[in-house]
């Protein structure tokens, strides 16, 4: 890992969405200890974004360059298992993330009275906090949240803000899309509203029904 | 990948798992069938290896429709894939885990159920053994099934329908075994063919479930 290179690079990307271009000519580049917020109407195809530099899906064009191993994706789900205790579940993305301790991420999102209750349990903002406070225990520098402050109250919201400002404290980086104001005076915003893929031509509309 | 284990098998005996679930049908089929075809001891030895082998290959098929469709409502499967696990050991150890919880138990109980049904003395060892060299067939070829029809509503019995006939050469030889076992003749040569089906599945079916299932998180 060399502290040269910058660790997230987009170029001129193009995604689509359910095979119809949402997003074309998206360029951005991350360095350490920065975040960008992702900003733009519904439908504009943040998620669908976020997705194609998580690798869930291809790319219609362009190039992403992140680098291996440093990615930690949340969703709009959160991944918790009703069954699991809040400890099993968090212990379950440590072992799979190969990281030992998950006593910060307890700590930080506020958990410890809640460490074994089962998750069904849960309301969902404290569920929420659960899905985020798994991010802490990928130990993974990038994050990548999709409307992460979903469900949660604004002492919650204080909180996610707080643990992010301290991961970019600590050479992490953040990539999120949200509607609502994080909190976090230092990130970059970036409005995907001027890049939304133009509508196809209609000329061979009646072709591909030939 | 063994916590992944861990956490599957944790999952299946909580509450809601489902575990017990694919034994309680299997025992409830064995039992119905006395029933409807009468308590002729004779016949029913005949097609006791049969009747075992199809109850279970059926409870096999009653979870499998959970395997992926839970992790993929909770968004654990996205997270999942995301993870530094390849795709090809989680659906392998998915399969694993679902022998583990479903088949095992029935390769177990199938001796117990088979003194219901009057399974010649000579057929216990090659009914077990069939058993536990064609389950694990059963899984894999399930777990491919499951991974083409996750996300897709009411996808258990579009499953079904492309499972069963992948299950056909399993069942041939699987039967063929414990039939000839039950009737006193050699049963080596299904047994050989069953591993190799077997053998076969494990190899090549990961890949092909990894391959789907990453066509269907797109």
């Amino acid at each position: 890992m060399t502290l040269n290179t910058t660790p997230l690079q987009v170029e001129n990307l193009a995604v689509a969405r359910g095979g119809l271009a949402v997003l074309e000519g998206v360029s951005f580049s991350l360095s350490r200890g920065a975040a960008l917020v992702l900003r733009g109407p519904n439908g504009c195809g943040k998620t669908t974004l976020l997705r194609t530099i998580a690798g869930l899906q291809p790319a219609l064009s362009g190039h992403i360059g992140l680098e291996p191993d440093a990615m930690a994706y949340a969703g709009h789900s959160d991944g918790v298992k009703p069954a699991l205790t809040v400890t099993e579940n968090l212990r379950f993305w440590a072992d799979i993330f190969g990281t030992s301790t998950i006593e910060t991420a307890l700590t930080q999102f506020n958990l410890v009275a809640l460490k074994d209750r089962p998750a069904g349990t849960l309301s969902a903002g404290q569920k929420r906090r659960l899905g985020l406070a798994r991010l802490l225990v990928t130990g993974r520098p990038m994050w990548i949240l999709d409307e992460p402050t979903v469900s949660l109250d604004a002492a919650s919201t204080a909180m996610f803000a707080e643990a992010v400002r301290a991961h970019l404290q600590g050479g992490g980086m953040a990539l999120v899309a949200t509607h609502i104001d994080l909190g976090l005076a230092e990130a970059q915003v970036l409005d995907l509203t001027p890049f939304r893929a133009k509508a196809p031509a209609l000329d061979d509309f009646d072709e591909a029904f030939l | 990948m063994r916590a992944l284990l861990i956490r599957d098998l944790r999952l299946a005996v909580r509450a809601g798992g489902g575990f017990g679930l694919g034994l309680a049908f299997f025992l409830i089929v064995v039992v119905l069938i006395p029933f409807a075809v009468g308590p002729q001891s004779a016949l029913l030895a005949r097609i006791a290896a049969g009747v075992l082998w199809i109850g279970a290959l059926l409870a096999c098929l009653l979870s499998l429709d959970r395997l992926f469709a839970l992790d993929w409502d909770d968004g654990s499967l996205d997270l999942l894939a995301t993870a530094p696990l390849p795709m090809e050991a989680i659906v392998s150890i998915k399969a694993l885990a679902h022998w583990l919880t479903t088949a095992l138990p029935l390769v177990v109980i199938a001796p117990v159920l088979a003194v219901l049904l009057n399974l010649p003395a000579a057929g216990y060892w090659p009914l077990v053994l069939s058993l536990l060299l064609g389950t694990p067939a059963l899984s894999v070829i399930g777990t491919f099934g499951a991974a083409l029809t996750v996300g897709l509503k009411r996808g258990g019995l579009l499953m079904s329908l492309l499972v069963l006939p992948l299950y056909v050469p399993t069942l041939i030889f699987g039967a063929e075994a414990a039939r000839r076992g039950a009737e006193g003749m050699a049963y080596g040569t299904p047994l050989i063919f069953l591993a190799g089906i077997t053998c076969g599945t494990i190899a090549l079916l990961p890949f092909a479930s990894a391959a789907v299932l990453r066509v269907n998180l797109r």
